[in-house]
């Protein structure tokens, strides 16, 4: 049970029955699709940017607990930053759980709850979900839907 | 003739049950993904690596005439069990997919014209439904689909319907690995018969659970795996009758398959030879016999009526768990059974099932479209095989109340 206390943390499960900035968002600036073909969840991030900075982000849909609140933690720790910032949260996100991208010296945060999923490797694309999703909207990844298959 | 159905006994030639996974002992629901192998069949593929190694069909030597002889015998074996009256009618494949694909390539890709009709049901696995898209976008085919009820039993007022002049095969799956439904697949073939229209038969998961006989249930093609009847993974069979093999063009050219090769002209080997082109699986089909003869030798009566107590048990058990909803529950039922929990993503489920030892699967299981049809994305399945036990689903309803503790 303690194992799984680690994965499932209070803040998680939180996120998970309460998901914040879970809306459409009609006035988006940009918007992206994106998919996990393995346990067929589907999340749709939408973005206001203004002046380089992402004045507001919500999104629809998400599935597991891990994928729900990593996304609406996500939406938390993003607004207000500017672009560069959330790539580099992006960066920073993507080391903690798999350690592919380079080490960067970044402050996760609340997002450190999340490194309980690196033990868990089927898992770690339900966290990264959202944020492939995000980089998608942003326009740092291909057009077309993102998928945790892709690389 | 089998002996009494000796659980433990069972149990004992299972070496992968006896472990502990996360400091628990295992239990193995996911046995619709893929089953354990017994003792028997690891044999069977380690001896033929120590003893008989060699190619099959054209060596002189001593070896290649014992490979020969197995591999045959193999093809044999896998007649008997599935009741064809002939050997050539047995076609081994990599698996259940590519058997289904042999027939769409070399059945049916000749017979279509555009606008003829492909019909298969709303429960079908992605095997049965992606190999009749691709021939439907090279043909200009159509693709219709037999509707299920709620409880997740076939229309067949609505299949009668869908019967038409126009349709060309139906591919319907005996055993329905997202939801447990058996079909009644020789009243459907016999409507299917009436008009002439031929039938293939998913049977991967039917194999292992039901005592298939293509003769009574006078189907076209059955195609089933080794691995999900306690055989090794990468051999699979399809049967096919033997009229229509013999009208059938190959499914891939190269060794094995041809009786004499010219540049100018090939004559092609005769069914089942042609379509087994290349060096095939030859242990892979011992071990599929073997494994043939091990539930033969254990009895597919005593194994139906095992499986049938643990899934009535299951049935009446989960629905207990607070918040538990069974997705699926057709008037027949073997193997599977699946369901949701309030609020509690299958994922979660699964992952922390996991943690106290019990491997279920969560997700869609390759049959989206049925999931649609529930308006769900993913459920919960716990799949039983001949050595599972009634303390498995206490194990399991032990640890969906963990999985109701995390979320509480």
């Amino acid at each position: 049970m303690s194992d799984l206390k680690q994965l499932y943390q209070e803040i998680i499960l939180d996120h998970n029955r309460n998901p914040r900035n879970c809306y459409a968002m009609p006035e988006a600036s940009c918007s992206a699709d994106g998919h996990n073909p393995l346990c067929g969840d589907t999340v749709k991030v939408y973005l206001r940017i203004e002046d380089g900075i992402v004045r507001e982000i919500s999104f629809e849909g998400a599935g597991c607990a891990i994928c729900t609140a990593s996304t609406s933690m996500m939406t938390e720790s993003v607004k207000g930053k500017t672009v560069e910032e959330v790539i580099e949260l992006f960066e920073g996100f993507h080391h903690m759980l798999t350690g592919i991208a380079e080490e960067q010296d970044v402050e996760l945060g609340k997002l450190r709850v999340f490194e309980g999923v690196r033990e868990y490797p089927v898992r770690v694309k339900c966290a990264t979900l959202a944020w492939h999703t995000l980089r998608s909207a942003l326009g740092e990844e291909a057009d077309g839907p993102v998928s945790t298959e892709d690389s | 003739m089998s002996a009494a159905f000796d659980l433990e006994a069972i149990r004992r030639d299972f070496p992968a049950l006896d472990q502990q996974v996360h400091g628990r002992d295992l239990v193995y629901l996911d046995n619709a993904a893929t089953t354990q192998k017994p003792r028997a069949v690891i044999d069977a593929v380690r001896n033929f690596y120590e003893r008989d190694c060699s190619n099959v069909h054209r060596g002189v030597h001593a070896l290649s005439q014992r490979a020969t002889v197995a591999y045959e015998s193999s093809r044999t074996t896998i007649r008997k069990h599935i009741g064809a009256h002939d050997s050539r009618e047995i076609v081994f494949t990599r698996s259940t997919t590519e058997a289904i694909n042999l027939v769409a390539a070399s059945f049916l890709r000749p017979r279509l014209q555009p606008g003829d009709e492909i019909l298969i049901s709303e429960m079908e696995h992605h095997s049965n439904i992606v190999p009749w898209q691709l021939l439907r976008e090279s043909t200009g085919a159509v693709l219709r689909i037999i509707p299920i009820s709620d409880e997740g039993n076939i229309d067949l007022d609505a299949y009668q319907g869908l019967l038409g002049p126009k349709t060309r095969l139906v591919g319907i799956v005996h055993v329905s690995n997202a939801l447990g439904t058996v079909n009644p697949i020789k009243e459907m073939i016999a409507m299917a018969h009436e008009k002439d229209i031929p039938v293939l038969v998913d049977g991967a998961q039917a194999i292992s659970h039901l005592d298939v006989d293509v003769v009574d249930l006078d189907c076209d093609f059955y195609a089933f795996s080794a691995h999900k009847v306690y055989g090794p993974s990468g051999i699979g069979a399809l049967y096919g009758k033997r009229k229509h093999l013999l009208e059938m063009p190959p499914f891939q050219g190269g060794g094995d398959m041809i009786l004499s090769v010219r540049f100018e002209e090939t004559i092609f080997n005769e069914p089942p030879h042609r379509f087994e082109a290349g060096t095939p699986n030859i242990e892979g089909a011992l071990g599929m016999a073997t494994a043939l003869e091990y539930i033969d030798g254990v009895g597919l009566e005593a194994i139906r009526k095992h499986e049938e107590r643990l899934m009535k048990e299951a049935s009446l058990r989960l629905p207990e768990v607070p918040g538990l909803r069974l997705i699926g529950q057709a008037r027949q039922r073997a193997g599977a059974i699946s369901f949701v929990l309030n609020g509690i993503h299958p994922h979660d489920v699964g992952t922390i099932l996991d943690q106290e030892g019990v491997a279920v699967r969560a997700g869609h299981h390759c049959a989206q479209p049925v999931m649609q049809r529930y308006g769900l994305s993913a459920t919960v399945r716990a799949s039983f095989g001949l050595y599972n036990r009634e303390e498995d689903i206490d194990a399991l309803i032990r640890g969906l109340e963990s999985v109701r503790e995390v979320f509480a």
